[in-house]
């Protein structure tokens, strides 16, 4: 089979369906079905976290932190061993997930776990994005105006440019051995190291966005210069960066576990993936599920958030979506 | 051509410059004053503050503190706080051991990517194209250390064969062309690894370039022409979807020195990456700083190569 | 009476998008003599670029009905190699983007030298020197130098003229041009319409003009069919159509030009839209917009019907059969 020039279907805006952006963007992405397989992964996922976070931290059923030396190394599925107390036989008698070194139960540790990564993520994630459309947005809007001799586009493409040229993991790490451990401290330069992609993302959708009529209509009806840029450049600017969001969680996640492998992770107590799965890496010939489960966790919700975030990008392709098939 | 190539470099400079004020900058994050120490962080210790202030000059002024740190980086008078050797040559020694995975995982990653992701867009749609897109979400979605070890099990318990290191232990005394090809083998594995999720990214961005190409209204006129499928795609088609490609040489760069920290630990080898992660654990802070620059500089260095490349195959650069 | 060139016979295109599937074109029967101009007139979104396009089987809809006969042979019965031999060799196609249409990496002699090595396998030095006569011939000033030059240091319509060089380059019996001079400057436009005249004279070739232009149809050709909705709804001589238009939507058309001469007109306007394709009514598609609309129009589609010797429009008002109340 040839493939064909294709051209865009004519009168495609005449297909006189009235719906919102929203609700054709939700329309194609529907059909995608690998992206809804994401979307649901990841709607059990949020579930999971809250719960996981509610139940082991709070109403306590199943408790990460009980050491049990008898129950140590057990695999996925095998029976608490009677010479336990009662405080710390787990739900039901069994181990869904195994037991680690000190005989925690790997399936509440996971649980906990869920929280922490999936909060790591978003958090570092929202960091970025705010620091990426301000200056993204700032670059693309405010472009010729100069600052001094230089024009603050270049200024702030320059500027990004030479973040750019960091390897960004080692800059983390450098970071984070100068900086006190702490979890927040991971979110933030997780965030302040990846906001680059977002800042071009943005300051391309502006600089093409106020060149287009409906900004020149909306400075000629003499709306204020911030009104202008929140209340219509912004929400048409987003497309890119909610794909760039998406996909953004997924990398944060993955770095937060590598920190974790590494040693420079989460301290305790908090407990993520990452950790589980470091802690797995010394056990990996005599307890392999120590490291499989954690590994595969991390390769699932981190692969759903990089389908949705595909899915997005080809459900808003505006090109792909007029296309004639 | 030329005027184009000027401003690139002019500009590249004054990068570099600022490159280097970053890399010096980072020091200060650092806690000012010894009573400033968390107690509870093992990598800064009180003790550690003195000799970085004395190390990093960083009882006087701002400028003389960039000024003291580049002349002693380039002099050789920044030490290691481990051994007490100037730094650059150290650097030295292990990039050129990183150098071959470095080139080998980049060799991997560009010839595999192409073909894969210009055949994904040329069939559409296809159970090729849908399978390659599965595959490559997974390969970017998984933790490159954890498919490593997994790997390192397999290698090591069901096929028994040796993967760690530069080389088999105790292989020097062998002939040359084993030796040869035990580093080769020694080299396989890691830079698979590690060009695993370059290849993901890559071969979905060749894929979406050849489908933004066949698009264009220029193919179409090669197809009127009367033209055959394989001179449009591989004749007109794929010249301008390989430019953009030119231009992304050089941001790879932080990509394999970012991964090279994490599979150089795995496989125990002792390059670029391992130095970084030795110096972060004993708090080697004129090492560490230094690999942050000299990190920079090499993707510096790959940008120029690109905008040069890039300025040699656009006519629409190359003739202005 | 010999066969003609081209002959189209119900034609019937279908796309698929999101929406479902689109009729495109909905049976157009169309003739072209050799060495005859005809114009394809229709607004956008008529579907008369996909006739064109699928003539020379580049269309990536799918040809739900009819043939297309050219010297006789059904090309849709060809195989792709034969209709590759056709493209180029013996129909030629120019289209509207000349800013687009040439490849930006390619020299614009070996643009046109391809086709002449691809259909009569001139060797490089007589392909360079047949190149230089042709853009001698499409009055490209300095050629010499042309050929050795990138499409961006061309203007637009040079360009064109570079497209028609290509096109025109194996002396092809049928040149379909969609919509040349749309994206040109007025001036050029009639340079470039003069060209092809003078081409067409020198090479007795037959010439497909597809426009929704009819200052450019009154000038230069000598057939009209008029498309709207996917059919078409009125041809004959130019004459014909200019003196005498028989369909409502022709005179419409006509209606909505302004005419030098008069002093104080109206322009009038068209009421109402173009039917989207996937809501096409059962009668008339032109129906609700008719000022004369009245009884079976809004039923069925009216066919062909003969209003002089070579004349004929698909309206119920020239139904000799019916009466009109």
């Amino acid at each position: 089979m040839t493939t064909q020039a294709e051209p865009v279907l004519p009168n495609a805006e005449l297909l006189d369906v009235a719906e919102t952006p929203f609700q054709q963007v939700w329309r194609t992405f529907r059909k995608d079905r690998l992206a809804m397989t994401g979307l649901y992964v990841l709607a059990a996922l949020v579930v999971l976290a809250l719960v996981g976070k509610l139940l082991t931290e709070w109403w306590v059923v199943f408790d990460p932190t009980t050491v049990r030396l008898p129950d140590k190394l057990r695999p996925p599925f095998s029976h608490a061993s009677s010479v336990l107390a009662t405080d710390q036989i787990p739900p039901l008698g069994t181990y869904p997930f195994g037991t680690d070194e000190l005989g925690r139960n790997v399936f509440a540790r996971m649980l906990q776990g869920s929280f922490v990564s999936l909060s790591v993520g978003i958090v570092a994630v929202s960091i970025s994005l705010l620091i990426g459309i301000t200056i993204g947005g700032i670059a693309g809007f405010y472009g010729k105006r100069k600052l001094g001799p230089f024009g603050i586009d270049s200024l702030l493409m320059r500027f990004t440019d030479v973040v750019l040229c960091f390897p960004t993991f080692f800059l983390i790490l450098t970071v984070v051995a100068l900086l006190p451990p702490s979890i927040y401290n991971i979110m933030a330069v997780i965030g302040m190291t990846s906001w680059m992609g977002t800042a071009r993302f943005v300051r391309a959708e502006f600089l093409s966005l106020r060149e287009r009529d409906f900004v020149l209509a909306a400075q000629a009806l003499g709306l204020s210069e911030s009104r202008i840029i929140f209340r219509h450049l912004v929400p048409n600017a987003m497309a890119p960066v909610l794909v760039s969001a998406s996909i953004d969680v997924a990398y944060a996640i993955l770095t937060e576990s590598a920190l974790s492998f590494l040693g420079f992770g989460v301290r305790p107590p908090f407990a993520t993936w990452g950790n589980i799965l470091a802690d797995g890496r010394n056990y990996i010939f005599d307890a392999p599920w120590l490291f499989a489960i954690p590994g595969s966790a991390i390769l699932l919700v981190v692969l759903a958030f990089n389908l949705v975030g595909e899915g997005l990008r080809d459900a808003m392709n505006p090109r792909l979506r007029k296309r004639a098939r | 051509m030329w005027r184009f190539l000027l401003r690139t470099v002019w500009q590249r400079f004054w990068l570099l410059v600022f490159i280097s004020i970053i890399s010096h900058a980072v020091i200060h994050l650092a806690p000012g004053q010894p009573t400033e120490v968390d107690p509870m962080n093992p990598m800064m210790k009180a003790a550690d503050i003195a000799r970085i202030r004395q190390a990093f000059h960083l009882d006087d002024p701002f400028y003389l503190q960039y000024w003291h740190w580049l002349r002693d980086l380039l002099s050789g008078e920044l030490k290691s706080f481990r051994d007490g050797l100037p730094v650059l040559p150290k650097i030295w020694d292990r990039f050129l051991n990183s150098l071959p995975l470095f080139l080998s995982t980049t060799v991997i990653v560009w010839t595999l990517s192409f073909p894969t992701g210009i055949h994904a867009a040329v069939k559409r749609g296809s159970r090729y194209d849908r399978a390659t897109t599965f595959i490559a979400y997974a390969l970017i979605s998984v933790p490159g250390f954890f498919l490593s070890y997994m790997l390192i099990l397999a290698m090591v318990q069901v096929f028994h064969m040796p993967v760690i290191g530069l080389r088999t232990f105790g292989s020097e005394g062998s002939a040359w062309h084993l030796r040869a090809m035990d580093r080769l083998w020694h080299l396989v594995l890691p830079s698979l690894m590690a060009a695993l999720t370059g290849i993901a990214v890559l071969s979905r961005y060749v894929r979406s370039q050849m489908l933004e190409v066949i698009d264009q209204d220029y193919v179409r006129t090669a197809r009127a022409k009367g033209l055959d499928d394989d001179t449009v795609i591989y004749g007109h088609a794929l010249r301008n979807a390989l430019l953009p490609f030119v231009t992304m040489f050089g941001f790879l760069v932080p990509g394999l020195i970012s991964g090279s920290v994490i599979f150089e630990q795995i496989f125990a080898w002792p390059g670029l990456g391992q130095l970084g992660y030795e110096a972060i654990m004993s708090r080697d802070f004129p090492m560490i700083l230094t690999l942050n620059f000299v990190a920079a500089v090499l993707t510096l260095l790959g940008i120029l190569v690109s905008d040069i490349l890039y300025a040699l195959v656009d006519p629409r650069i190359r003739v202005e | 009476m010999t066969s003609p060139l081209l002959s189209i016979r119900d034609l019937q295109v279908d796309f698929e998008t999101d929406a479902g599937r689109v009729p495109a074109v909905r049976g157009v029967d169309l003739d072209v003599e050799a060495g005859q101009t005809v114009a394809l007139v229709g607004e956008s979104g008529s579907g008369k670029s996909v006739t064109a396009l699928s003539v020379m089987r580049l269309m990536s809809g799918r040809v739900a009905g009819g043939h297309i006969d050219f010297r006789g042979k059904d090309l849709a019965s060809l195989s792709e190699s034969e209709m590759r031999r056709i493209r180029g060799g013996q129909i030629g196609m120019i289209f509207q983007e000349p800013m687009t249409s040439l490849n930006p990496v390619f020299k614009i002699g070996r643009q046109i030298e391809e086709v002449l090595a691809l259909h009569q396998q001139l060797a490089p030095t007589a392909a360079r020197a047949q190149a230089l006569e042709l853009l001698k011939r499409v009055g490209i000033p300095s050629p010499e130098t042309r050929l050795d030059q990138y499409p961006h240091e061309l203007s637009g319509g040079m360009k064109q003229r570079v497209m028609i060089a290509i096109a025109i380059a194996c002396r092809p019996a049928l040149l379909i041009a969609d919509e040349p001079t749309t994206a040109l400057d007025v001036t050029i436009q009639a340079q470039i319409m003069v060209l092809l005249r003078s081409l067409q004279q020198e090479l007795g070739m037959a010439v497909l003009l597809i426009t929704h232009d009819l200052g450019v149809v009154a000038h230069f050709a000598e057939r009209v069919n008029v498309m709207y909705a996917g059919k078409i709804v009125e041809h004959g001589s130019v004459r014909d159509i200019f003196k005498r238009p028989a369909h409502p939507y022709t005179r419409a058309l006509l209606g909505a030009l302004p005419d030098p001469s008069a002093r104080a007109q109206r322009l009038e306007a068209i009421p109402g839209r173009v039917p989207s394709p996937t809501q096409l009514p059962a009668g008339c598609a032109f129906c609700a917009r008719c000022k004369h609309a009245f009884e079976p129009c809004a039923g069925k589609q009216p066919p062909l019907f003969e209003v002089a010797t070579g004349h004929a429009a698909a309206c119920w008002l020239h139904d000799a059969t019916l009466r009109r109340s």
